[in-house]
This record gives structure tokens, sequence and C-alpha cells, in this order.
């Protein structure tokens, strides 16, 4: 009878590490040599809600945390993609659907997701129609949360220039349980303004106040935006006093020779402004973080 | 009752020489690393996630301990023929699936409640480590009481499981049990599907068979109020009350039934 070993022999220990050692070393090897995105594919197998409320069984929950995570990771490393070989978002829309079908009361998922989707191409989707399905979506299940109602209304002034459907949807948020009384001057600004700046302002200064930080960051970049616009009116006033020659470029050093300005104009994420060497007219740049800048009346 | 208690007793020691408990420390590892991985992925949204996860693991990790035990819990002891020596000591058979029953309910119960506590702490952290204005965004305070609802029903589900698990356990093989006790488990969870059958079909006979065959069958569906807790949607404790009863009862009719049928079996 032999007796059974004690303790692990030193030589096996010692084998076990050089093995694993040359399995890093060898993923290491292909990870150098083989892109990663060689292999990753922008699929998404089950795209029906109702099947994968199935298939999931009591764990709807975590599978909605699941495709939301999938959702930002999506949004990120899309907006972040420099290659041009990709369809941008694409997945985005099904992946909140899914998320949203399997945990309905996901708030964050409708009010972020919303955001991803409307926010003008190339930082976001793009599809305002479709961040509108998708609170519309929230508010049949939760028909009392005016934040739904709320988004829908900027939206609807923000992206899609609506201002009668920004008014009417804002009103429908003022109506809400639990609304804040600021809604409904608001819809009426909105009626008798338009798409002005003033209105913006004051709907972005609101939401600085919201309890969600995405939404404080989302309201921050808004206002910049707008002083960038007002910049840009300012910088496009003083490009028109310098005298110029016709046929030659537009440029900054010319206004700068011309003693109107100090430097290079920075926008205020601090990225310089752009000036269109053929009419003179600025932009923020591309690379910006305020890219790309809304259009709104003075 | 005495039997009861020391056949239970060994079950559980059973349990721990069977090193049950390193799925604690699975758990636990489980949580604390997606706690700060999560931080980084789900924009602001982490301690809904570590609530999801926390109760997804807790019933999943009890969900295979009353499965994968379960089954060999009476079973074990014919193949390895201990349950002469067994019954031949003033242990009757009823005593003897009560005891096997309760032992493992004395795991699970250890085992959810140490689960629990590990969620608990985890949630008091980032609780303790976040600002108050992150805090204001969250839906419900993260070391939520509440939460503790949806404990005590995946508690009682996992009952629930273990005593089908005996009960396939006393008449049939290992894998057998296995397979059948999974298989009520994914039915139990679509039976609303039944309920609702009338509404989607125009046979009356068909929509009557549904309807029975939705009352027979384990209701599994109805123990999973994670979704409510966690959103902070109000849980009526009547429905608490009944879905405890309902499975209390259930619990009781399979033991009686696995108590029979071991009753009659020859173990010459």
């Amino acid at each position: 009878m032999t007796q059974p070993a004690r303790g692990v022999h030193p030589l096996v220990a010692v084998a076990a590490a050089a093995f694993l050692g040359l399995a890093i070393l060898l993923q290491v090897v292909r990870d150098r040599s083989v892109p990663a995105d060689v292999f990753v594919q922008r699929l998404l197998y089950v795209r029906s809600p109702q099947v994968l409320d199935r298939v999931v069984l009591g764990f709807d929950a975590l599978a909605a945390d699941v495709y939301w995570i999938r959702a930002i990771q999506h949004y990120g490393g899309d907006r972040l993609d420099v290659s041009g070989r990709v369809r941008k978002y694409q997945l985005l829309y099904p992946l909140l659907d899914i998320a949203t079908s399997l945990d309905p009361y996901f708030n964050i998922a409708y009010r972020f997701g919303a955001i991803f989707l409307s926010e003008a191409y190339p930082g976001g989707a793009g599809r305002p129609d479709l961040a509108v399905n998708l609170l519309r979506k929230g508010i049949a299940t939760q028909p009392g949360k005016w934040e739904y109602y709320h988004d829908i209304a900027f939206i609807n002034y923000w992206q899609l220039r609506d201002t009668q459907a920004a008014a009417e949807w804002f009103r429908r948020a003022a109506q809400q349980p639990n609304a804040p009384n600021w809604l409904m001057p608001v819809a009426a600004a909105m009626l008798t303004e338009g798409a002005d700046r003033t209105s913006a302002r004051f709907i972005w200064r609101q939401m600085l106040d919201a309890d969600q930080e995405w939404l404080r960051n989302r309201a921050q970049r808004g206002l910049q935006q707008i002083d960038g616009l007002d910049q840009i009116d300012q910088l496009e006033q003083i490009v028109a006093s310098v005298p110029h020659r016709s046929g030659e470029p537009y440029s900054w050093l010319e206004v700068i020779r011309a003693g109107r300005l100090r430097g290079i104009p920075l926008d205020p994420s601090r990225t310089p402004y752009v000036i269109d060497p053929q009419t003179g007219r600025v932009s923020v740049s591309d690379q910006s973080a305020l890219f790309p800048m809304p259009e709104t009346k003075k | 009752m005495r039997a009861v208690r020391y056949v239970a007793i060994n079950v559980f020691r059973e349990s721990i020489r069977d090193r049950v408990p390193y799925n604690l420390v699975l758990f636990a590892v489980l949580l604390i690393g997606s706690s700060y991985l999560l931080g980084q992925l789900t924009a602001g949204q982490d301690v809904k996630i570590i609530k999801d996860l926390g109760l997804a693991a807790t019933s999943v990790f009890g969900l295979f301990i009353a499965i994968f035990i379960g089954i060999g819990l009476v079973s074990k002891e014919v193949e390895k023929r201990s349950i002469y020596a067994l019954l031949s000591k003033p242990v009757s058979r009823s005593q003897f699936i009560a005891g096997k029953y309760s032992g493992l309910v004395l795991t699970l119960a250890v085992n959810v409640a140490v689960m629990t506590v590990a969620l608990y702490a985890v949630l008091a952290y980032m609780s303790w480590t976040e600002s108050a204005q992150f805090k204001a965004g969250w839906e419900r305070p993260a070391a939520d009481p509440a939460l503790l609802k949806a404990l005590l029903l995946i508690f009682l589900e996992l009952m629930l499981v273990t005593a089908i698990a005996v009960f396939f356990s006393t008449f049939s093989s290992p894998i057998l049990s296995a397979a059948m006790t999974f298989g009520l488990y994914v039915a139990g969870h679509f039976n609303a599907d039944l309920r609702n059958f009338d509404k989607v079909v125009d046979s009356k006979s068909a929509a009557t068979l549904a309807r029975v065959v939705y009352h027979v069958l384990p209701d599994f569906a109805a123990f999973d109020i994670k979704t409510q807790v966690v959103h902070g949607i109000p849980v009526p404790a009547m429905y608490l009350g009944a879905t405890i009863g309902y499975g209390l009862a259930y619990i009781g009719a399979l033991l009686l039934v696995a108590t029979f049928i071991f009753s009659r079996r020859d173990f010459k």
C-alpha cells in the first residue's frame, strides 16, 4: 500500500508555474501579432427581448444590467473609434431596447440611452426619433415619471427644432406628480420665443441641479456649447472687421497681425476654434468636446 | 424530534466536509471584485447592479447547492448501503426524510445568511465612500432593508427546490433527479403563461388543462421580486404572506409524498 503524498513537491510547483508562464507568453505573442478586432464581430445574436426574457428565467434584472453595460461599451467604443471601418452605433437601439424590456424600470437606461441616441452624429447616433421611442416606452411603464416627458420635450427642442412639440411635452411633464414648478414657464417660453439661446441656457441651468452626475455633466456641456455659439458670433464679427485681400485664404494669423486678437481663440473646452480659409466662417474643431454644435437663434 | 435533529446536523456537517462553504468565498470575491469594476463601467449604476448581482448570485449558488446536494441526500445512502445501518437504529423513515431535508435547509439558511451579510457589507461600504450628491441619484438607499424581502423569497424558493430534489431522490437516480428538478425549476418560471392560456386559445378544454397544470406545477415565478425591491416598487404584505404560505404548503405536500414513497421502498 502506498501512502498519499503530503504537500506539493517543489518540482511540481515549478513545472506548473512554468506552464502557466508559457501560456501567458504565447497569449502575449498572439495578441501582438494578430489585432484583437480581427475576431471581434459586432453581433447581437438575440434581438428579441421576448425571447431573452424567457431564456434568462428569473434573472431579468441582471441580464438587463449586462445589456446596459454592453450598450455603454458599444457607445463609448464607437464614439472613440477613428478608424472609420465601422458603421457607428448600429447596435445601440437594440441593446437599449433589450435592457429596458428585461428591466422595464431601468430609469437610467431610458434617460441616458435617449441622450446616446439623440446626440448628433458622430457624437451620438443622430437618431432623435429612436430616442423618443425609447422614452415613450418608459412612459408606458411609468406614466407618472415627469423626467421622461421632460427628456422628450428637450429632444424636440434641442435636436428636432420643433418648439411646438417641445412646449406640449414640457406642459405634459409639468402635469405629472412631483414635477418641478419651472416646467410650465419653460413651456410658455417655448411657445413665445422658440429655439433661442436664452431659453436653452435657462433649461440647461435647471438641469445643472439634477441628481444624476451624468445629467449635470451633459448640462455643463450644453452651457459650454451655447457660450461657444456666442463666442463664434463675436469672432465672426472680428474676422469680418479685418481688411481682407480677395483671393487670399482667411486665417487666424491675419486677424492676429491686424491686432484684433492676441492668439488663436480657444472654445470653452480649451480647443482652438477653426476658421474656414474660403469663407472666414468660424466653427469649433471636430476634435473639440463640444463638436458637433447645435443650431439656435441668438 | 431528536432523531430528526441528529440526521439534520449530520447532513449539515457533511456539507461542511464537502466544502460547500467555499462558495461563500467565491460569492464575496465576486461581489467585492465586481463592485470595483462596475464603478468604471456602468455610468453611476453600480449600486443597482451590485444589488442585482448579489440577489442573482444568492439565488444561483443556492440553487446549485439545493439541486446537487439535494438529489444525493437519499439515493447516496441507498447506493452506499449505509441506509441499512441507519434504519436499524430508532429512526423512522419519515424522520429520516424530515432530517435530511432539514439538514440541507439549515445549510442553505447559513449560506443565504452569510451572503446577505456580505451583500449588505459591500453596499454599506459603497454608501459610505460615495458623496451625498452622488447618492442623491440613487433610486433607493444602498443598504436598503427592502432587499430582505427578496432574500426571504429566494430562501423560500431554495427550500422548495430542495423539497423537489429530495422528492425525486427517494425513488430515482441522482442524474435523473437533477434533470427533473432542474426541469421543474425552468417550467415553474413559465407558469404565468399557463395561467393566461385562455387568452391565447379558443379551446375551453385546452385552457382548463393549462389551468390545472398551472396549479400543479410549482410557481417559481411568484418568488421572484428582485426587480421590484431593487427599484423600490412596493411589494404588498398580502402578496408576500400568500407566497410564503404557498411555498410552505407546497413543500409540505412534496415531503409527505416523498415520505410515502420512501416508506414503501423495499431495501432487502
